[in-house]
């Protein structure tokens, strides 16, 4: 039992570590990603190549003056960055990063996940709120109408794996994953869960809430210092769940040829999606929020529905 | 039967609309391939030269047009070739040159102090347009870069470079048609006599 439980703290106080550091090194990454793609060099001075910058960025944002403006709704203007870090940190509770290092064996760990990254849209919302800054509010507005559009159709792509699997565990849709990875029958699924993830994140090109040609930052206008830091973290954070997820769902997980550990093949795969969503912003334009409201409603819900079905007739027909 | 137009058009409206649902899925549909597309191209771009100048150590290679630093310009001779006309200085449209024009002992014009305020200056090149004499030069050079903003005054003996600039082989006092010291009316270059007006020959 004592040995459990400080293995138990091991795990927890490494994925914390591990998450919060490959969320600050995506700061690094998406800078020398974006250059690579617009043909530039992106940071390179400031240690080799350029990976200093994660150390004087994370300097800057602590430094910098943490001013709360004097018309804002002072307490939830302070926790709503945190609600972001918090929930998206959550939601790493149930990822299966390899067999033996997960948090929480929850049997509902899709469900929890999905509860988990809906409450990230709170903090949008709230912070928007709380500022009492007319541009921060139509940020927090547009997330609200980015929010209605994507998580309807959010949690039901991921059913598909769900009814293959027989379970809610992610462990088990990981194992089910063991002859053959679920992109591959579950196309669509992933693709459309991949939309929902990259609209969850608020990323490019759906950082609809923050378009700061338009709102000036949107919703976090008004923010500064480590409430900022929080916001921006807490983003890519984000990415970093989207991506595991998408990897333990589709991807077949810590799955590989034995001649890499499971958890670099884990590490591999995020990788790869991580690069994805800064390739999405290198390459893609903005829609408006009543583009993407309507292309989740009238286009994504259908498609999912649909999938949803026949992947249901299906398993039944396997069943009989 | 009898067709009216009016049940023609209720007719071609409804097949518009029952149309519009799979247009809208085309149109999309379409999107996505063209979306794929260009992330397609930009991933591309991986195996791009880049196109940074890695500026402090690689340095930019500009044109001789290009307006960066000014200087005043010297003639073939070494003598300076601003005359103090203050033509630049009325061209300006920012007020930063200022000079005092003197002469000296052969006749000659010079600015007695010439001092560009470069914390001021556009680098708009007017100065340079209205020099009548190509002293006043903008020449491809940017770092000027100051801790202290007094420094980017000039005074003269920053400006006054050695050599011709982009006019070699330019010297006013030869072409002008006046008379200074050791060059009388009609000696410069191109010149004729000067006519004798008291004169009634031809």
């Amino acid at each position: 039992m004592e040995e459990s439980s400080t293995n138990y703290f091991l795990i927890i106080g490494g994925v914390l570590f591990v998450m919060l550091n490959v969320a600050a090194g995506l700061i690094w990454l998406e800078r020398r990603m974006l250059a690579l793609w617009q043909d530039r060099y992106g940071p390179n001075r400031a240690g080799p190549f350029g990976l200093f910058i994660v150390l004087a960025d994370t300097l800057k944002l602590f430094f910098k003056e943490d001013w709360i403006p004097p018309f804002a709704d002072k307490a939830v203007f302070v926790i709503a960055p945190a609600i972001v870090v918090v929930t998206v940190l959550l939601g790493f509770v149930v990822i299966p990063f390899a067999p033996g290092i997960m948090v929480a064996d929850l049997n509902i760990g899709v469900l929890f996940f999905l509860a988990m990254s809906s409450m990230g849209a709170y903090s949008i919302i709230l912070g928007g709120w709380a500022s009492n800054n007319k541009y921060a509010l139509l940020g927090a507005m547009r997330g609200a109408a980015q929010m209605i559009s994507y998580e309807v159709f959010m949690g039901l792509a991921l059913m598909g794996t769900v009814l293959l699997a027989g379970s809610f565990n992610l462990k088990d849709i990981v194992e089910a994953q063991r002859g053959l990875w679920f992109v591959v029958p579950q196309f669509i699924g992933f693709v459309i869960f991949f939309i929902a993830g990259v609209a969850e994140t608020h990323r490019l090109p759906f950082d609809i809430p923050e378009a700061e040609s338009e709102l000036i930052a949107g919703f976090h206008s008004e923010y500064s210092g480590m409430k900022f830091g929080m916001f921006f973290i807490g983003e890519y954070l984000g990415i970093t769940l989207i991506s595991c997820m998408v990897v333990a769902l589709y991807f077949g997980g810590w799955l590989g040829p034995a001649f890499l550990p499971p958890l670099a093949w884990f590490a591999l795969k995020v990788f790869v999606f991580l690069s994805l969503f800064i390739l999405l912003r290198a390459s893609l334009p903005r829609p408006r929020y009543d583009q993407l409201m309507e292309y989740g409603w009238k286009i994504l819900l259908p498609l999912t529905l649909l999938n949803l079905l026949v992947t249901a007739g299906i398993v039944l027909w396997m069943n009989e | 039967m009898i067709i009216t137009s009016e049940d023609a058009r209720d007719r071609k409206r409804k097949k518009q609309v029952s149309g519009t649902y799979y247009l809208i899925l085309l149109k999309k549909g379409g999107n996505m391939f063209s979306i794929l597309r260009s992330m397609w191209l930009v991933f591309l771009h991986a195996f791009n030269k880049r196109d940074t100048i890695q500026y402090p150590e690689e340095k930019v290679k500009l044109s001789t047009r290009w307006r960066g630093r000014i200087v005043l310009t010297r003639d073939p001779d070494m003598g300076e070739r601003c005359v103090g006309c203050y033509l630049c200085a009325a061209a300006c449209p920012v007020d930063c040159i200022s000079l005092q024009s003197t002469e000296d002992e052969n006749g000659r014009r010079y600015p007695e102090f010439f001092r560009i305020n470069f914390s001021r200056c556009i680098f708009c090149g007017f100065c340079e347009e209205a020099c009548p004499t190509y002293a006043i030069q903008l020449i491809p050079d940017f770092e000027m870069a100051e801790y202290n903003r007094q420094n980017l005054v000039y005074e003269k003996k920053d400006l006054l470079i050695d050599g011709e600039g982009k006019y070699p082989g330019y010297n006013y006092y030869k072409v002008a048609g006046m008379a200074i010291g050791g060059k009388g009316k009609g000696e410069a270059i191109n010149e004729s006599e000067p006519v004798d007006i008291k004169s009634l020959l031809p």
